[in-house]
């Protein structure tokens, strides 16, 4: 079947912004199927919130809006764009729930607008889990017995039929609140008791425990004539219990005999023919019984998902491009397999590697999570890695993760008693593999660990013998000979130069230096979706260390294999660099909190620049949810781990000009010194200049030598340091270890007490990394700006105003560009500030500055020169993709050869806002601080302030309303600054409630408001009006660890309900800004296009 | 860790690690890209006269299960070379480690080498004859052993695989906890012709309602005709067809006799007992995810594979019309006859290992049968 023509708009929802289970494999997969749509000629129409990624950008769909993900907004969008068809499986869940959503209220019929790849009944039917259970009984496939209960009678009834271990799971409580496993009556009755006191709606699902068992997944691809093909398995090292996104995966599966993998296809094939996906990609998940094989369906996704990712990532197999060809009619035996080209894509990978998937957690952030790993997803990222064994691809994982682990180093507590261990084990948590790896070193076996853990005894084996390895080596200490002869072995079993070095006591650099003098270099193999039974043409690559071979063309000067010189042996290698002018750009690993999916977008658009210039571009990055490790975004993809090793193995076999640093966060930034010792050139801003700006003495230098201001600071090894430091420059003060990433640790202290208790709360301080005491600017302005330059001329791209107050991490502010309340003359000063020290320091490329604006004076807080968090927002809200820009910079070009000689001026106005994963920590606070929190962003964009922001709160799941109750407490310093809020909002049309201090005091100034108690103060209080649905917003700003613990309940409750609020004052204000214009003025919507436009057609204008 | 080598015709010599019994094998060197079943691989007496390698690079996670195998008494394989073997095994049906069942089975095993480098020295040299031997290890005097050697269509060696006996089959296919037997009212009765017989073929008919009778190979035809069977179906099996000359002779008799089925080999006997063409390809198909049209259906099959011959069915043209097409290289894989119940296929719908998207072709064949009946 031909590829449909009668439609010719397809609308593409996106997943909005990187939260907690969706990151960013949704841009990856909504970027695929714009780029297969638009290559089959159909116009697409894309809507997301989300700004940061590539999808967004105007060139990705024909029509792009950045708009919040509701049915109202995307009604507009189908009522002016008028689609023919609405594609629902590329942006995860909120896309699917929001097609749904459309569905269900009529909007897809009236405007005669189909959905395709997933028509409603098979998302319900998928969904929905009673009809899913339905229909797998329909099948003849088993599912873990459950029932709901909302009774105590009902639920020890059920119990009965469901046996021992249960799991209970409360309906609609926050991460899974008040679920559990029950064990015995006695327990179960318990939680029976608890967990219909916690529900909402007082229910709770009965389940059957396949706790421990063994998990799987599938993804399978359906076309429109029933072709059905599994792209790959995925075996997870956690056992069920564990969510798959928090879990360790390997694909392939490893310990399936091909009787159950087939069972487990055939299982896979039906269910995707039962429930009806057309055409596209699923994902399945089985649970397997280790002791008797029984296979039970856990879920079913009826669409694209992170693993579909990590799936496509694993196997070469785009399953997101080829599941947006389904959907428009193709077969799968139309479609061409890209990797090896002359064969059809139907048909089922087969890979000759091993693929494994690490989870990137961030607890450090939130202390006061819980950190066990159960079946609510926590991590904020992953990594992939591709060996030939598990054991060099768990090893190569590892150390993609960035945590300072360079393989299963020990663990950081070196007295753990036999007993610590055991419960490190047996509670599944986000260290568990280096717990597993320290019983092993204590001498546990194989068995000992597995009944704690569950995990298959394959996989702990394979891992006991990475220990014995390492044991070996630690052997080998002091004896060059016993070490050199084993060491290929040791790199074949993924062991990396640093740790090899940390087992034998040398550095890094010596056992590299070891290891090059005997010849031992890694080669490049492909993912080619065929185990090399075709030819393959793209250049998606991972290294191992294999084993040479003697052969007829030995010393032939075969351009595709490393000729040892020494053994004459052949290493066959796939990589056949190009002898092309080529740049390599580093990547910017695992997502986390701090270094997200912006850096990603630098990095593919900075490739899309360089190959705009002519050069070849060669990526380097370990994340399986990204657009960058698309096979091809570059010229040449490396899988690898972003660490100097492999690095620098890349660098020695593909000879280019140079490395980018810029775009990829810290992550590669790290690597610059390192590299550049080696020899490595580092294209744009030298890290000299870099030095400048991230070394403390030498920054104040250059602010000096320019004559810019800067917030009194100091620096502290001691506590009495620390309090003299305070006390000259005056509290508050902000402190903070230095060389921290994303403000971890950071405090602002108000007097001396707390500043001595930070101190001693043991701040790891040493001489190379003492305590920084910053003067903390109370109530200051802050300001953002991204600036470009060639080393000649500095070109401003964007002066962003920030909402929260200086104090609140900058990537935890809300954001308006162009800023909305500094005056024009500050703005341009701040211009000028940010231009000279992009000139000092010589940079090419990006840079951004953070300035805090205080009673008129402008203060420069950090200059950071490379791509910052804001790029992408940036370049959405005013059309330039500094990005890319900045690449070609560091290829050669001028700013006057781009044509970016001047800042652009915008008429409309743009917020970002940022987006917390707290409703998946019970027990952590919403207050945002010095401490980085968000995982995601959206951006809001309209023609006044007020719009903008009111979107921007509508994507961040924050809609402001236009009438109801406001909740208000405040604390004392606000106070006073508060009161003609208070008054703005009763103009407006609300009622005020408030506590009683609050409430005293806005009441003394004349303003009408409501008293109303304290949990602490006898009911009924606030949070019995918070479950009543009475507020409709909260504003609630709390200084002080006593207040904010008593008020801890109001904002979880908030959370729980789903009450919009807000913790600052300034954030306050702009919320009332943003009632003003929602009660005067309509919802539109405007595409990225038409702003870009408009914006290029007024500097064309002024400039003829 | 005793030192094994694998040397090929050409010259060229893979140093690895044995795994297996201490033995030395010539066969011809060939490669399969299944990432599961390597048990049923090694049993498939269609691998008789060849060293397989497995591009999937760890082996033996599973162990050995043994319900799973494909013919009786052990491997068929002349060696196995695998990246890297695992001797600890996982899995709640498995009774021994693959190493310990080659040993018993006197079959050399070769790990630690750089299987995709043989591989697509294979893909690119095409398959050759080879030698892997724990016992020699001058490479030079291997090399001479396998110049030496003849070559793999100097040997019959379906005589080799064929049972000696006849004898009755009763197993379905395998089942999670298998309860219950399929009943059917009255069985259409087939005789398996044994040039190397899988066992899941087997299983496969007896649960598409088939009384199964399996013959040796050198069965005369009229032996056949007189058990009265509904259908023949000529099995796989190992080598050149054109050596199987008996097999050939006796296909060309029962021809217009009887409804007859042909898989792999079976399907270039009866290509060749019809007058037809067969050729060799340059390094076979074995795996178990090439796609395979079913011209009938019109349904995409992804398919078993293990052959490294292939019937030109153009050679054939106006006696039987192509139903099956292999998508990846446009190979003919299946035909039937234009006015006789003749029907086979290339590649293995009885699974064992792969995927059971064609196992309704023995259903095909039940229909071909009742038809002609």
């Amino acid at each position: 079947m031909p590829k449909r023509t009668d439609i010719k708009k397809i609308l593409l929802i996106g997943s909005g912004p990187i939260v907690i289970g969706q990151a960013c494999e949704f841009d990856y997969s909504g970027t695929q199927a714009c780029k297969a749509l638009r290559e089959e000629g159909y116009e697409v129409v894309l809507v997301n919130s989300n700004p940061a990624t590539i999808m967004t950008d105007p060139d990705t769909a024909d029509v792009t809006y950045i708009e919040p993900l509701s049915v109202e907004v995307l009604e507009l969008i189908i009522k002016k764009e008028r689609p023919d068809a609405l594609l629902p499986t590329m942006g995860g869940q909120t896309a699917l729930n929001l097609a749904v959503n459309l569905s269900e209220a009529g909007i897809l019929d009236k405007y005669q607008v189909e959905l395709i790849g997933a028509k409603l009944p098979a998302i319900r039917k998928a969904e929905d889990r009673a009809l899913f259970k339905k229909a797998m009984q329909g099948i003849g496939l088993d599912m873990p017995k459950s029932l709901i209960v909302t009774s105590m009678t009902e639920g020890m009834a059920a119990i009965e039929e469901i046996g021992f271990p249960a799991i209970l799971r409360p309906a609609f409580t926050l991460g899974g609140t008040g679920g559990g496993i029950a064990y015995n009556i006695e327990e179960y009755a318990q939680m029976l008791d608890k967990g219909l006191k916690l529900s909402p709606v007082c229910q709770i699902l009965v389940e059957e425990s396949v706790i421990g068992w063994k998990e799987y997944e599938m993804e399978v691809m359906r076309d429109m004539a029933d072709n059905v093909v599994i792209i790959c398995s995925i075996e997870n090292f956690d056992a069920m219990g564990v969510h798959t996104g928090d879990s360790i995966t390997v694909a392939p599966t490893q310990t399936l005999s091909d009787k159950e993998y087939q069972m487990m296809r055939d299982a896979s094939i039906a269910i995707i023919r039962e429930i009806g996906v057309e055409t596209g990609g699923s994902n399945i998940q089985f649970a397997l019984n280790p002791q008797n094989g029984r296979m039970t369906v856990v879920e079913m996704n009826p669409r694209v998902s992170r693993s579909s990712a990590l799936a496509s990532k694993a196997t070469g197999f785009p399953i997101a491009k080829i599941a947006a060809k389904l959907a428009v009619g193709y077969l799968l035996d139309e479609i061409r397999n890209d990797i090896t080209r002359e064969t059809p894509a139907s048909f089922e990978p087969t890979i000759d590697y091993v693929v494994t998937k690490i989870p990137r957690f961030t607890f450090e952030k939130f202390p006061d999570a819980d950190a066990t790993l159960t079946t609510q997803m926590k991590s904020v990222g992953e990594v992939m890695s591709i060996g030939r064994t598990f054991k060099e691809s768990l090893q190569k994982a590892l150390r993609s993760l960035e945590i300072g682990t360079a393989g299963l180093d020990p663990v950081k507590q070196p007295h753990l008693t036999k007993e610590e261990i055991v419960a490190k084990l047996k509670t599944p948590n986000a260290e568990r593999i280096w717990y597993i790896a320290e019983a092993f070193r204590r001498g546990f076996s194989i068995e000992d660990v597995h009944v704690q853990t569950w995990i298959d005894p394959w996989f702990l084996n394979n891992m006991k013998q990475l220990i014995d390895m390492e044991n070996e080596i630690a052997a080998h200490s002091g004896k060059d000979a016993d070490l050199m002869a084993a060491l290929r072995s040791y790199k074949q079993a993924g062991f990396s130069d640093k740790r090899i070095g940390d087992l034998t006591g040398k550095s890094e650099a010596e056992v590299r230096n070891l290891r090059r003098s005997l010849g031992i270099l890694p080669v490049f193999k492909l993912v080619d979706t065929c185990a090399a039974e075709f030819e393959a043409y793209t250049p998606y690559l991972y290294s191992t260390y294999e084993n040479g071979y003697c052969g007829a063309e030995s010393g032939g000067g075969k351009t595709e294999a490393n000729v040892s010189s020494s053994s004459g042996l052949i290493f066959s290698c796939d990589a056949n660099p190009t002898d092309r002018k080529k740049i390599v750009i580093l990547g910017s690993g695992p997502n986390r909190i701090g270094q997200g999916i912006e850096f990603d977008y630098c990095c593919v658009q900075a490739v899309f620049g360089l190959r705009e210039i002519g050069y070849e571009t060669i990526m380097v990055n370990c994340n399986p949810e990204t657009v960058s490790t698309d096979y091809d975004t570059a010229d040449r993809l490396y899988f690898e781990p972003l660490t100097l090793e492999n690095v620098l193995n890349i660098i020695e076999k593909e000879k280019p000009v140079g490395v980018i640093v810029q775009f990829g966060g810290q992550t590669p930034l790290k690597l610059a010194v390192p590299l550049e010792k080696e020899g490595v050139k580092i294209l744009g801003t030298s890290p000299d200049s870099i030095d400048r700006a991230e070394d403390r003495k030498r920054f104040k230098e250059l602010l000096h030598k320019l004559n810019l201001k800067q917030p009194e600071s100091g620096t502290a090894l001691t506590v009495a340091e620390a309090v003299t430091s305070a006390s000259r420059i005056g509290y508050p003060v902000m402190v903070r270890p230095s060389y921290v990433l994303g403000g971890r640790e950071m405090k602002i202290v108000y007097d001396e007490n707390s500043l001595v208790n930070y101190m001693e709360r043991a701040v790891m301080a040493s001489p190379e990394h003492p305590i920084l005491v910053d003067k903390y600017l109370e109530d200051a302005v802050e300001v953002d700006v991204d600036c470009i330059s060639d080393g000649v001329d500095a070109v401003i791209g964007g002066v962003m105003e920030h909402i929260e107050e200086a104090g609140i991490h900058s990537g935890d502010s809300a954001c308006s560009l162009p800023p909305y309340s500094l005056p024009q003359p500050i703005v341009d000063e701040i211009r000028r500030q940010a231009k000279a020290m992009a000139k000092e320091l010589n940079v090419r490329g990006l840079m951004n500055v953070q300035f805090a604006v205080k009673d008129n004076e402008i203060y420069v807080l950090e200059v950071n020169p490379r791509a910052s968090r804001t790029i992408p927002f940036v370049g959405k809200a005013t059309g330039v993709q500094l990005a890319k820009m900045a690449a070609k910079i560091m290829g050669g070009a001028t700013l006057q050869d781009l044509g970016y000689t001047e800042e652009r001026v915008i008429r409309h106005v743009a917020v970002k806002e940022a987006v917390f994963p707290f409703d998946r920590f019970p027990g952590v606070d919403t207050i945002l601080g010095p401490e980085m929190k968000s995982t995601g962003e959206v951006m809001g964009i309209d023609e006044d302030f007020g719009l903008a922001y009111a979107k921007s709160q509508a994507s961040s799941f924050n809609r402001i309303p236009t009438s109801g109750k406001i909740f208000l407490s405040v604390k004392n310093r606000d106070k006073a600054k508060f009161v003609d809020v208070a008054n703005m909002l009763v103009e407006l049309g609300f009622q005020l409630t408030a506590t009683r201090g609050t409430a005293l005091y806005l009441a003394e100034k004349g303003v009408a408001v409501e008293v109303v108690n304290k949990v602490t103060e006898g009911r009924p209080h606030i949070v019995d009006l918070i479950k009543n649905r009475e507020i409709s917003f909260i504003i609630n700003t709390v200084s002080g660890a006593q207040a904010q613990k008593d008020s801890f309940s109001i904002r979880r409750s908030a959370l729980q309900y789903r009450i919009p609020y807000t913790t600052t004052l300034s954030s306050a204000r702009a919320v009332v800004r943003a009632i003003e214009s929602l009660q005067k003025k309509q919802l539109s919507i405007r595409s990225i296009q038409e702003y870009h436009t408009s914006i290029q057609n007024d500097y064309s204008a002024s400039h003829t | 860790m005793k030192k094994a080598l694998l040397v090929l015709h050409d010259g060229t010599v893979f140093e690895g690690r044995s795994f297996g019994a201490d033995a030395e094998r010539i066969g011809e060197v060939v490669f399969n890209t299944s990432m599961t079943g390597y048990q049923e691989i090694l049993t498939d007496p269609s691998y008789r006269g060849q060293i397989v390698t497995m591009t999937y690079p760890q082996i033996g996670n599973y162990g050995i299960v043994p319900e799973d195998v494909e013919s009786l008494s052990g491997p068929k394989v002349e060696g196995f070379v695998v990246a890297e073997y695992q001797d600890c095994y996982s899995n709640w049906r498995a009774v021994q480690s693959l190493g310990s069942y080659l040993v018993e089975n006197n079959i050399p095993g070769i790990e630690w080498i750089d299987t995709r480098a043989l591989t697509k020295h294979l893909r690119t040299h095409g398959a050759q004859m080879g030698i892997l031997s724990t016992i020699d290890s001058d490479p030079k005097s291997l090399l001479a052993k396998v110049t030496a050697h003849p070559g793999i269509s100097a040997f019959d060696f379906v005589r080799e695989v064929t049972t000696a006996k006849q004898y009755a089959w009763t197993e379905g296919c395998w089942q999670w906890c298998r309860t219950e037997t399929i009943t059917h009212e009255k069985k259409l009765m087939v005789v398996v012709y044994d040039f190397g017989v899988k066992f899941n073929i087997l299983r496969n008919l007896v649960t598409a309602g088939f009384e199964v009778a399996v013959v040796p190979a050198q069965t005369p035809a009229e032996e056949v005709l007189e058990m009265n069977p509904d259908g023949i179906l000529l099995s796989n099996g190992p080598g050149d067809p054109v050596t199987v000359t008996y097999g050939i002779a006796t296909a060309q008799k029962l021809l217009n006799k009887k409804p007859i089925f042909g898989i792999c080999l079976g399907h270039q006997i009866l290509g060749l007992a019809m007058g037809g063409r067969t050729y060799k390809l340059k390094f076979g198909h074995h795996g178990g995810n090439h796609p395979v049209k079913d011209l009938v259906s019109g349904r995409v099959e992804i398919t078993s594979q293990n052959h490294n011959y292939c019937v030109d069915v153009g050679s054939l043209r106006g006696q039987v019309r192509l139903t099956h097409r292999n998508l990846y290289d446009g190979s003919e894989e299946g035909m039937q006859h234009t006015e006789l119940p003749v029907m086979s296929v290339q590649h293995h719908p009885e699974a064992g290992p792969g995927p059971n998207d064609s196992t309704h072709i023995f259903s095909r064949f039940v229909r071909m049968m009742k038809a002609t009946g």
